[in-house]
């Protein structure tokens, strides 16, 4: 099973196995991390499961839908590898994956 | 000492963050969820689209995964009932006779769908959709070319419709109201609304009354007072909700359009608190009681109602936000247009899918209603919550960007 490396915004590592096929926001709400709320379940309409991707893995992950990046650009603290954790499905490829959670998802 | 007991009672929406946050504020007590529905927490949106399509399984609708909850040590009574509370006692009594003490009790019940009550209502093929349940049953009627009649032309109806049509089923859906979603939106959206699901070949049929529901065990035809009548294979009525407030009432917690409960989720009795579409509160920025009939509210009532219970109390302060799915277009709502006396749409109504609408009330933004349009939505959500002014001037002229427009505001 992947394993998916979260890290909260002051630096803590939570190593997670997340099934493949599963959204790295349900890996986080499934092991009931802080950092990710996801209140609209994963369907891309409320952006409150924003996360970073670490640098390495950036080329590896589909890119992000026109909706889903106009969303990106409202949420606090955009940066170029801002995504929506519930649009990034884990694949056997994304193993070691590295997110980073931002500090507030308001 | 002995462990202390909290008990949540419906396995909703509500109870599914209930237990995260419980955990997460400190509770080490025990946690047990008593729920009706053979189910873990889900998420109900997808009923009425992915769901009912069969693109979702029941495993994709879970809030989370059963492990999840053995991991927070969190018992999870499914498919029983509680049929009485004991205040006094602190005791609730299940549908099996089983007897659990709490020491907090936690009502999260949610709501039902309001029935039509009508000779007919009851037949195979006359349905609602709140439930797994529901929609498993609807799912065997969709067959392309068949007919469904949808009664009521709120998000639920709506969101039915779209979903059947795009199946290649013949959608008719009809509306007492002089126009769709007459409760909740300005007339320009039923406007916007109306066009896009009759270019997708819904029949929407406004300022209709339903006089009989022709048929036997199944019905084939709705018939309206005005003399017209529709053939149908499936039915489907959205009618609005009621709260299932029953449980709370008969023990003499007040209730009000719901079970009322303070700015820390608590009822009359403060061994005793409730979260979700059951409630009835008041919301701080709008100065109003309010019953919510949405994810939000349930999500963050249900942390309030934790922090209350772990003694890290925390008033309840939310700006309200729906969505709702039809065809390609997301429907992103902000705030609450009751009481507006001015719109500003953002948009072409005539034509396209994206657009976005803005409810004042003199100068003050009360909600914004945003197709296709994340920005505006997340945007003016923004603002509501910081009480931005917004230039209305600027607003109309969708050339600017909402950035531009906020940071000057």
């Amino acid at each position: 099973m992947p394993l998916v490396k979260y890290v909260s915004h002051d630096g803590v590592t939570n190593e997670i196995e997340v099934p493949s096929g599963t959204s790295v926001m349900q890996g986080a709400v499934d092991n009931m991390l802080d950092g990710i709320i996801a209140e609209c379940g994963g369907s891309c309409s409320c952006a409150t499961c924003h996360c970073y991707i670490d640098e390495a893995w950036l080329d590896k992950i589909p890119p992000a839908s026109e909706m889903e990046k106009d969303m990106l650009e409202c949420v606090l603290e955009p940066q170029d590898n801002s995504r929506l954790s519930c649009q990034i499905n884990v694949t056997d490829e994304l193993d070691g994956l590295v997110i980073k959670l931002p500090e507030s998802q308001f | 000492m002995n462990k202390q007991r909290c008990i949540i009672v419906g396995a909703s929406h509500a109870a599914g963050e209930l237990c995260a946050s419980l955990r997460k504020e400190g509770w080490t007590g025990s946690i047990t969820v008593v729920g009706d529905e053979a189910y873990l927490p889900y998420n109900r949106p997808p009923l009425s689209k992915t769901f009912l399509a069969g693109e979702k399984s029941i495993d994709d609708l879970l809030i989370r995964h059963e492990q999840a909850y053995v991991k927070a040590d969190i018992e999870m009574k499914l498919g029983c009932r509680v049929e009485k509370i004991d205040r006094e006692q602190k005791e609730i009594t299940l549908n099996n006779d089983e007897i659990l003490s709490y020491d907090k009790l936690i009502l999260t019940t949610g709501a039902r769908p309001r029935t039509m009550d009508m000779p007919g209502a009851d037949a195979e093929n006359v349905f609602y959709l709140r439930s797994i349940y529901d929609a498993d049953r609807i799912r065997p009627y969709i067959k392309k070319g068949r007919r469904a009649v949808i009664i009521g032309g709120g998000y639920i109806g709506l969101e039915t419709a779209a979903m059947l049509v795009s199946t290649g089923m013949q959608v008719t859906l009809l509306e007492r109201e002089p126009r769709i979603l007459n409760r909740v939106a300005a007339p320009e959206i039923s406007q916007f609304f109306t066009r896009i699901h009759t270019e997708e070949g819904v029949e929407l049929i406004t300022d209709v009354e339903i006089s009989q529901l022709k048929g036997d065990k199944q019905i084939n035809e709705v018939v309206c007072s005005d003399g017209r009548s529709f053939e149908a294979d499936l039915v489907i009525i959205g009618i609005g909700v009621i709260t299932n407030s029953e449980l709370a009432e008969e023990v003499g917690l007040e209730i009000n359009n719901g079970i009322v409960v303070n700015a820390f989720a608590e009822t009359n009795d403060p061994d005793i608190l409730a979260a979700g579409d059951c409630t009835y509160h008041f919301n701080k920025h709008y100065q109003r009681w309010l019953r919510l009939e949405s994810i939000q509210n349930a999500v963050e009532q249900a942390k309030v109602a934790a922090r209350t219970i772990c003694g890290t109390r925390q008033e309840y302060d939310q700006i309200p936000w729906f969505w709702s799915d039809q065809y390609d277009l997301k429907l992103q709502i902000a705030g609450l247009s009751t009481g507006y006396d001015n719109l500003i749409v953002r948009g072409d109504l005539s034509e396209g899918r994206k657009i976005s609408f803005f409810y004042f009330k003199e100068n003050t933004l009360l909600a914004v209603d945003a197709v296709n349009s994340p920005q505006e939505f997340m945007f003016g959500k923004r603002a509501l919550a910081q009480s931005l002014r917004l230039d209305r001037e600027k607003l109309v002229d969708s050339s600017i960007s909402m950035k531009a427009i906020l940071l000057q505001a």
